[in-house]
């Protein structure tokens, strides 16, 4: 065992949890303990060495106290049903009375546990998953969402999930399960974001969706974190007949950062729809890995990442698609570009179609490229700048997929963001566009 | 306004332009033909500053001022405007978006306070129906999905917005019907104020039927070879190039 999972056993002590998540946690225990370390050779990790884990191996957890993050952070101008964590910490100051059907997992009703009971740790493979293990080596509080048969949540949920720099550098641990029964419908926001650059936290995070028959999920995970933070998440996704999941995923880079989305195609006629963006700067890494299995016939699934790498950052965008056998009348779509934008700047991405069906349709592609010389020219031609043209290019590079979010709030929210990250004094990039 | 003397321009090591001389006064309007491969593109894509379009030698001035010497957008504020042959789609960066950055960029440079997101909406929107482009190709992305008609007709709003000094038209009518042919050269006549000056590069002569020239050029084999007024237009379209041939040097 490694240190690092030594010490994260020993924190696992150090909580307060309900008893009636013991057995999950011992089970979590049990499999982070006897899993093995990623190395280099690890193909899941190959690209995204631990070692700043290893090596800054937080010892304690986070406090809420004390940490004025709303002066530094601006949540999402969203009509929601809001939530929110500070260092892994409930903020019931900031947070929304909650409705019907979501509860923290500290104040779930008897037949509430027996839900979470049921499906916390049953979406994800912890076995395929280290840090799914260990999310439930430390499952303590969370969030449920639960929507009943043939209902429609009345708002979104918005977790706000806000680090701050901590005394000492320490972990947090978010966890959120969504059980929609058949025929219901809800939106989920997950927003993380962090108060300042200098970051000495790990957040480990696993969201586990339990999606119906016929019913449907809008998802939204925002990574917003920067530079020093270490988070290492997943949403995993299990799909039931007719069942539709539409995601969609941004994030920036920060020291260590890997997201992995799995989907489980359960019951035929199933629908995935995942987005995703991510835009590394500076020495930042992101890992994005997405594990599509497709289980059952007449299911489909479209996926579309993009990524715009500068500096010295590296992304990594591992994306596969696994149809077995009896999975006849598949389509699956998985689209991955690159814009890199400086020499420096790294991405390793491997796009993976594993097809053990004959009758299906499949398509995958990946392309790495930086700006295009001849769209450059044209918008100098008519007297842009060369750096407002790259900020312009760019931006568009990626608001092709903005302008498919569904939630004007989280466009309008993002588009000022992107724009000032993407070029200084281009302010007006980004405000025109699309109204 | 333009005066070019001697230019030569290679692309990709190769000469292209061999000693190009032509003089635009404010007002004119010039046209330049010419069989495939003269080297018209290769005039405009040089005078707007385009990369990879290398002149070695020769000068030209533009206002007064050495325009091989100024960048590409520098150009475009000091009022040169190049309608593309082949505009370029750029999804993911609106149509207003871009305008409204390229005539800021042109007001900057006049020391003009930038439009406000109101009024440029508006002046972009009357200007569309200018050019019978319905207003909402302006929350398009830049010509993406646009027919080549409204592509060129893009073109021609742009060059409103912009009110350059001097227009160079690369083959706008090329792949026109009569119907957007006959637009765009409304568009450009709209423009014509007696102090505006145009270049006309085309192929065929039928244009030269809307936007009546000052002048006509054939540029060939990378140098003019015979100038005259519109009838020369005439002349070659009965003719065809093949009896100038003789003329290149």
């Amino acid at each position: 065992m490694s240190d690092f999972q030594q010490l994260a056993l020993e924190l696992a002590q150090q909580q307060q949890s309900p008893a009636w998540l013991d057995a999950l946690r011992r089970q979590g225990a049990d499999s982070w303990s006897a899993a093995s370390w990623p190395t280099r050779k690890t193909e899941l990790w190959k690209y995204t060495p631990l070692t700043p884990l290893a090596n800054d191996a937080p010892a304690r957890w986070g406090q809420a106290e004390g940490s004025d993050w709303q002066g530094s952070v601006e949540p999402i101008e969203l009509d929601a049903t809001r939530l929110v964590f500070v260092n892994g910490v409930f903020d019931a100051t900031h947070s929304d009375p909650l409705p019907t059907g979501v509860v923290r997992f500290a104040s779930a009703d008897e037949q509430q546990q027996v839900l979470i009971q049921q499906h916390l740790g049953k979406v994800v493979d912890s076995q395929r998953h280290l840090f799914a293990a260990l999310s439930n080596a430390w499952a303590a509080d969370g969030v449920l969402v639960h929507v009943g048969r043939g209902q429609k949540l009345a708002k979104p949920v918005y977790i706000l999930n806000v680090s701050t720099p901590n005394a000492e550098p320490a972990v947090a641990s978010q966890r959120v399960l969504v059980v929609l029964e058949d025929n219901s419908q809800a939106e989920l926001i997950e927003h993380y974001v962090s108060s300042d650059a200098s970051q000495n936290g790990f957040v480990n995070s696993l969201t586990e969706v339990v999606v119906g028959a016929n019913a449907q999920v809008q998802h939204y995970r925002l990574n917003l974190e920067q530079e020093d933070l270490l988070h290492v998440g997943g949403v995993h996704v299990d799909l039931q007949r007719d069942a539709r999941f539409h995601g969609f995923t941004l994030a920036q880079g920060s020291r260590l950062k890997r997201i992995d989305y799995q989907v489980n195609h359960r019951g035929e006629g199933a629908h995935l729809e995942l987005d995703g963006v991510y835009l590394p700067r500076n020495r930042q890494l992101i890992d994005y890995h997405t594990n599509i299995e497709h289980c059952v016939p007449h299911c489909t699934s479209n996926e579309v990442f993009r990524g715009i790498v500068g500096d010295s950052a590296k992304a990594v965008f591992n994306g596969r698609i696994h149809i077995h056998p009896q999975a006849q009348k598949t389509l699956a779509e998985l689209s991955n570009k690159n814009l890199l934008t400086s020499p420096n700047a790294e991405i390793d991405t491997k796009p993976e179609l594993e097809i053990y069906a004959d009758d299906v349709r499949c398509a995958h592609g990946a392309t790495i490229a930086q700006l295009d010389e001849t769209s450059l020219y044209y918008l100098q031609s008519r007297g842009v700048s060369e750096a407002d043209a790259r900020t312009m290019l760019s931006f568009g590079f990626i608001n092709e997929l903005l302008n498919e979010v569904p939630e004007q709030a989280i466009q309008d929210y993002l588009r000022p963001r992107l724009a000032t990250l993407f070029g200084q004094g281009s302010e007006q990039v980004g405000q025109l566009a699309y109204e | 306004m333009l005066s070019i003397k001697d230019l030569c321009a290679k692309v990709e090591e190769k000469n292209i332009l061999k000693g190009l001389s032509i003089e635009v006064k404010p007002g004119e309007v010039h046209a330049i033909m010419g069989p495939n491969g003269s080297g018209k593109s290769t005039l405009g894509n040089v005078l707007s500053g385009r990369p990879g379009y290398e002149a070695t030698s020769g000068s030209v001035l533009f206002k007064g001022h050495d325009l091989l010497d100024m960048d590409t957008e520098e150009r475009a504020r000091e009022g040169l405007f190049l309608a593309f042959q082949y505009p370029v789609e750029i999804p993911g960066v609106s149509n207003m978006e871009f305008l409204k950055a390229a005539v800021d960029a042109k007001r900057k440079h006049q020391a003009l306070s930038e439009l406000s997101s109101v009024e440029f909406m508006k002046l972009a929107r009357e200007t569309s129906k200018r050019v019978s482009l319905d207003p909402s190709f302006l929350k398009r992305g830049v010509n993406e999905g646009f027919s080549g008609g409204e592509k060129k007709r893009n073109e021609i709003m742009q060059m409103m917005l912009l009110e350059p000094d001097l227009c160079i038209l690369d083959e706008t009518d090329s792949g026109l019907d009569i119907d957007a042919l006959q637009v765009v050269a409304d568009g450009v006549n709209a423009m014509r104020d007696g102090k505006r000056s145009f270049l006309v590069v085309t192929h065929y002569q039928r244009l030269l039927d809307y936007i009546v020239p000052d002048y006509v050029h054939v540029l060939a084999g990378g140098r003019i070879v015979k100038s005259g007024d519109k009838s020369l237009a005439l002349e070659l379209e009965a003719k065809g190039y093949g009896w100038l041939e003789g003329e290149v040097a």
